[in-house]
C-alpha cells in the first residue's frame, strides 16, 4: 500500500471530515416538499445513474426487441402472411357459404311455401359464352327430371325457362333475352301483357294500350297465363313508360337479380300452375289445364 | 517542545505543546463565554471565541491533521450550542477548514507576531463567516448577503480580541 505524504494525509482527513459534516447537515436539514436534504441530495445523485441505467437498459431491451427479436420476424412475418392469407380464405369461403346458406334458406322457404309447386333447386354453373344470347346452365338435368321449357325461378322473382336439357345439365333462357318472355300482369291495375326481354337489363310490357293507366313504381307479375310459371310470382318493377302507337312502351326492372344468379329453382312441371294468394284465395287455382298447350308468352 | 524544520532546513519553526487539558479547557470555557456572555452583553456577540481558539491553536499546532479535528470538534460544539436553528456541521465545516488552514499557515509563517496575529485572525474571520454564508445558501437554502460593513467591524473586533487572548493561551504553553 502506497503510503500518503503528511500534506496529502490532511487534505484527505480535510475532505473526509468535510464531506462526513455535510453528510450530518443533510441528514438534518428538512427542506419544504422535499424531505430531508440527504434525501434531496441522495435522489439527486442517484437519479442521474437511475435514468442512465433506464436509458441503458431501455436501450439494451429496444435492442433486443428490435434487433435480435426480429431475426425470427421476417419467418413469423411470412407465417403470419400466409396465415392471414388462410384465413382470407377461410373467411371469403365462409362468406360465400354464409351467403349460399342464406339464399338456400330463401329457396326452402320458397319450396315449403310453394309446396304444392313441384321444383327442384339447382345450382348455376355457368353462363352464356358470347353476348348473341343471355343464357345460363345449371348443374341438373334431364336425371333429374328437368325438361324443356320448364320454368326457372328465385324467391326473388321469375328467371326464365330450360331450353336445353342434358343428362347432367340444363340450359336456361334468362328473361332478359330478346328471344324470352313470360305471361304477366301490373299487380295493381291488374292489366295483362307478356314481358320480355330485349337483350338487355331492363325489360319491356308490350301491348299494354295508351288508354290503360300505369304507374311508374308498379309491380309486375306473373299472369300465369303462359302455363309455365305461377300467377302472382314477382317479374319486375316499372321503370319508364312511354306512350307509344299504339301501345305504351313500359320498360321493367327485373325482380331476379339476373346478373348474380348462383342458385335458382326449377319448375318440375309442364302443368299450369298457381300459387294460393292471400288476396284473393278463389284465384289459387290451375288456370289452363292443358300442359301440351305452348306458353304463349314464352315464345321460344 | 517538538521542533519541526522546512526542506531547506535553514529555519525551523516550533511546534507548540500546551499543559495538560489546556486545549480542552481553552476551548470549553470559550464555548461557555461565547454561548453565555452575549446574554448579559449583546454587542459581545460579534466575538466569536470558539473561532478564534481554533485559529490560535492551528497556529500553535501547525498540524493541519491536529487542527481540522479540532476546528471540527469546536465547530460542532459550537452548532450544539447555538440551538435548534443551526444544524450541526454549519459551524463545524467552517472551523474545520479554518482549523485546517491556520495549521497549514501557522506550519510556514511566524505566527507570533501580534500583527501577524491581527491580520491572520481578520482573513480567517472574513473566510470563516464567508464559509458560513457559503454553506448557507449552498447546502441549506438559506440566502445571505456576502459581505457588509458589520462584517468588516466583527472581523475588526475578533482580530483585535485575538490579539490579546493569544497573549493570555501563549501562556498555557509548555517551556
Amino acid at each position: 500500500m502506497v503510503a500518503l505524504p503528511s500534506r496529502h494525509k490532511s487534505l484527505v482527513l480535510l475532505a473526509g471530515v468535510i464531506v462526513l459534516q455535510i453528510l450530518l447537515l443533510a441528514v438534518q436539514i428538512k427542506r419544504d416538499s422535499q424531505g430531508r436534504l440527504i434525501r434531496v441530495w441522495t435522489v439527486g445523485a442517484v437519479s442521474p445513474f437511475e435514468r442512465a441505467g433506464s436509458n441503458g437498459f431501455g436501450w439494451i431491451r429496444n435492442t433486443w426487441r428490435h434487433y435480435f427479436a426480429l431475426q425470427n420476424t421476417t419467418r413469423e412475418n411470412e407465417e403470419i402472411h400466409r396465415e392471414n392469407d388462410t384465413l382470407k380464405l377461410q373467411l371469403s369461403q365462409l362468406q360465400g357459404k354464409a351467403a349460399e346458406a342464406d339464399r338456400l334458406a330463401a329457396l326452402l322457404n320458397f319450396r315449403e311455401s310453394h309446396a304444392e309447386v313441384p321444383m327442384i333447386a339447382a345450382r348455376v354453373i355457368g353462363v352464356s359464352a358470347g353476348t348473341a344470347s343471355l343464357t345460363i346452365q345449371l348443374d341438373r338435368g334431364e336425371r333429374d327430371g328437368i325438361r324443356k321449357n320448364m320454368g326457372v325461378i328465385t324467391p326473388d322473382g321469375v328467371v326464365g325457362k330450360v331450353v336445353e336439357t342434358y343428362p347432367n345439365a340444363a340450359q336456361v333462357l334468362l328473361l332478359t333475352d330478346k328471344e324470352s318472355g313470360v305471361g304477366a300482369m301490373m299487380a295493381d291495375s291488374r292489366i295483362q301483357s307478356p314481358v320480355g326481354g330485349q337483350g338487355e337489363p331492363l325489360l319491356v310490357m308490350k301491348y299494354v294500350p295508351n288508354d290503360d293507366t300505369v304507374n311508374v313504381g308498379e309491380r309486375v307479375i306473373t299472369s300465369g297465363m303462359d302455363r309455365i310459371f305461377p300467377r302472382d310470382l314477382p317479374v319486375g318493377t316499372v321503370t319508364e313508360i312511354k306512350s307509344g302507337n299504339p301501345f305504351k312502351q313500359i320498360r321493367i326492372k327485373p325482380a331476379a337479380n339476373l346478373e348474380r344468379l348462383e342458385e335458382v329453382l326449377v319448375l318440375k312441371t309442364l302443368r299450369p300452375l298457381e300459387t294460393k294468394t292471400e288476396e284473393n284465395p278463389a284465384d289459387a287455382k290451375p288456370a289452363a289445364p292443358s300442359a301440351a298447350t305452348p306458353p304463349p308468352a314464352a315464345r321460344r | 517542545m517538538n521542533d519541526a524544520f522546512d526542506i531547506r532546513g535553514e529555519s525551523h519553526i516550533e511546534v507548540h505543546k500546551f499543559r495538560a487539558g489546556a486545549i480542552i479547557i481553552a476551548t470549553l470555557l470559550a464555548l461557555v463565554i461565547q454561548s453565555s456572555f452575549p446574554i448579559h452583553f449583546a454587542k459581545a456577540a460579534v466575538l466569536d471565541l470558539p473561532l478564534l481558539v481554533t485559529i490560535y491553536f492551528g497556529l500553535s499546532r501547525r498540524n493541519p491533521s491536529t487542527g481540522l479535528l479540532l476546528g471540527m470538534f469546536i465547530g460542532l460544539l459550537q452548532d450544539s450550542l447555538s440551538g435548534p436553528t443551526v444544524p450541526l456541521g454549519l459551524y463545524g465545516i467552517a472551523k474545520t477548514i479554518i482549523g485546517y488552514l491556520a495549521s497549514s499557515i501557522g506550519a510556514r509563517l511566524d505566527t507570533e507576531h501580534p500583527a501577524a496575529r491581527f491580520a491572520l485572525t481578520f482573513a480567517f474571520f472574513i473566510t470563516h463567516q464567508g464559509l458560513i454564508v457559503l454553506t448557507r445558501r449552498m447546502l441549506l437554502a438559506q440566502p445571505e448577503p456576502w459581505f457588509n460593513m458589520h462584517l468588516i467591524v466583527a472581523a475588526l473586533v475578533n482580530a483585535i480580541v485575538a490579539v490579546v487572548l493569544f497573549l493570555l493561551l501563549d501562556r498555557l504553553r509548555k517551556n
